[in-house]
């Protein structure tokens, strides 16, 4: 027994996965954005906030970072609507808005933690120095914290990054047609079930060894003219 | 007017009482070197005096501000109060011209050229005019600590405070740095330092407190100090240092 291979019935609606792939480059990107803002600002208030701010974000990165994504996403899809409803709100979510909503308050929750680690690993006698000199607790974050915090937390930062890109796919389960939902739909007409996972699975390979390359560039370029500095201020003797 | 006035001071770090009732007064230009055993509360003291470290009681009047925790009282007295600390504590992700540059264009809010002049000025004074565009990891521990100086003294502060700033360094690299703090004392600057370079002490400070067990145990004027300890604590100090 031999299986023929036909990618040429999944090559021929090429235009269809160049539209997938389009919408998940758009999620991946506009997510990592957002999400990226969101860290930032979560992080922020988690270690610098008054108290009740900081419990407030504590508890939204634990709520995310331990329950399955694909159950956030039914939520904020099919739940959220339906509460929505009982108090006369008329508001259904496209697939795509409920997609990018939950994959962005997801990836938020883990980037809150990993700039929180940043922010943490900046030496306290970094903020003695500053604030002696008359800044502002906002200049001393701004300007003496978080610049050497991202540093140091940008390769994990950046490994989220192609995890979340990678996550995306899960969004095609509420009919989003971003690579997957596309995949699913072109395999289901065309019976070329191998062919076209394969074809995507390739894809996906192709575009996170890309991102990472773009990543690694924008490290060399920003990060890599320094060597990271050393852990404590004092231990350097050249 | 004196440059530094402290009365009646105390603090605790929970059950252990570290400044007992601590008195001074520094005037203008004069160099006040605090010295004693580890543990003693001189570093804490130094601390307290721009506001690091918050006192439990007393006053302190520093720089022709008095001492409070009202967050904008606070900067407005630590831009005339420099410090300097045992570990440079250089912004390391900046390089030593914008380290420099920070203070005065954040907190005097001067224009990008006029602090770049000044850092320029000030690098110029501790002899490391070549590193300006430097990252602190580039330099030695005396350079850094010397721009650490120079740092400070962009600000053009009133009284510059320093902590233990040749402790961490190798013996051979201390010197460059004393030096730049003895230029900085001839220049008039009103000075106040944590020290265990004794000789460096009872040749360049006016004043030298021995502080032993939270309290200022003797107080005189350097010379008189080192030739004739008036208690048992600073004569076995001295000759356990010296």
């Amino acid at each position: 027994m031999t299986y023929q291979f036909q990618f040429g019935a999944v090559f021929a609606r090429a235009e269809l996965l160049i539209d997938g792939f389009l919408l998940t480059l758009q999620l991946t990107v506009l997510t990592g954005l957002i999400g990226l803002i969101l860290g930032l600002s979560c992080a922020v208030i988690r270690t610098y906030g008054p108290r009740p701010a900081r419990m407030a974000v504590a508890t939204y990165v634990e709520i995310f970072r331990n329950t399955p994504f694909l159950v956030q996403l039914f939520l904020i899809f099919f739940g959220i609507p339906e509460i929505g409803k009982t108090f006369g709100l008329r508001w259904l979510p496209s697939p795509y808005m409920a997609g990018l909503a939950a994959l962005s308050v997801n990836i938020g929750a883990y980037a809150t933690e990993i700039i929180r680690a940043g922010l943490q690993s900046v030496h306290r006698s970094q903020v003695e120095a500053a604030e002696s000199l008359g800044l502002t607790r906002w200049q001393v974050i701004r300007y003496v914290i978080l610049p050497p915090a991202l540093r140091n937390v940008y390769p994990a930062l950046s490994s989220e990054f192609i995890l979340l890109m990678l996550g995306t796919s899960v969004v095609s389960v509420i009919s989003v047609e971003e690579l997957t939902g596309t995949a699913n739909l072109i395999q289901s007409e065309t019976y070329r079930t191998f062919e076209t996972y394969a074809l995507i699975w390739v894809i996906y390979f192709a575009l996170a060894l890309v991102l990472k390359g773009i990543l690694d560039a924008i490290a060399a370029r920003f990060i890599g003219r320094q060597k990271p500095p050393p852990a404590a201020a004092g231990a350097a003797h050249a | 007017m004196s440059a530094l006035a402290v009365s009646g001071v105390s603090k605790r770090f929970g059950s252990l009482q570290v400044l007992r009732d601590i008195n001074l007064s520094l005037e203008k230009g004069q160099m006040l070197a605090l010295i004693g055993r580890s543990g003693s509360g001189k570093s804490t003291l130094l601390r307290c005096m721009n506001g690091l470290e918050r006192i439990d009681a007393g006053h302190i009047t520093i720089g022709g501000h008095a001492l409070s925790y009202a967050p904008a009282a606070l900067r407005r007295l630590r831009q005339d109060v420099g410090i300097v600390f045992q570990a440079y504590n250089l912004f390391p992700h900046l390089t030593v011209g914008r380290n420099i540059m920070l203070a005065p264009r954040l907190v005097l809010r001067w224009p990008s050229a006029r602090a770049e002049a000044r850092a320029r000025e000030v690098l110029a004074t501790v002899g490391l005019s070549e590193k300006f565009d430097a990252y602190p990891n580039q330099l030695s521990g005396g350079q850094q600590q010397r721009v650490a100086i120079a740092r400070s003294l962009a600000m053009a502060p009133q009284v510059m405070l320093f902590d233990e700033v040749t402790s961490a360094l190798d013996p051979e690299l201390t010197g460059e740095v004393l030096i730049t703090m003895e230029n900085l004392a001839r220049s008039g600057m009103t000075m106040v330092l944590v020290t265990h370079e004794m000789s460096f002490a009872r040749s360049i400070a006016h004043i030298v407190a021995f502080m032993h067990d939270g309290r200022i145990h003797e107080i005189a004027p350097a010379k008189d100090l080192f030739a004739r300890p008036r208690t048992e604590e600073l004569r076995r100090f001295l000759s356990s240092t010296l």
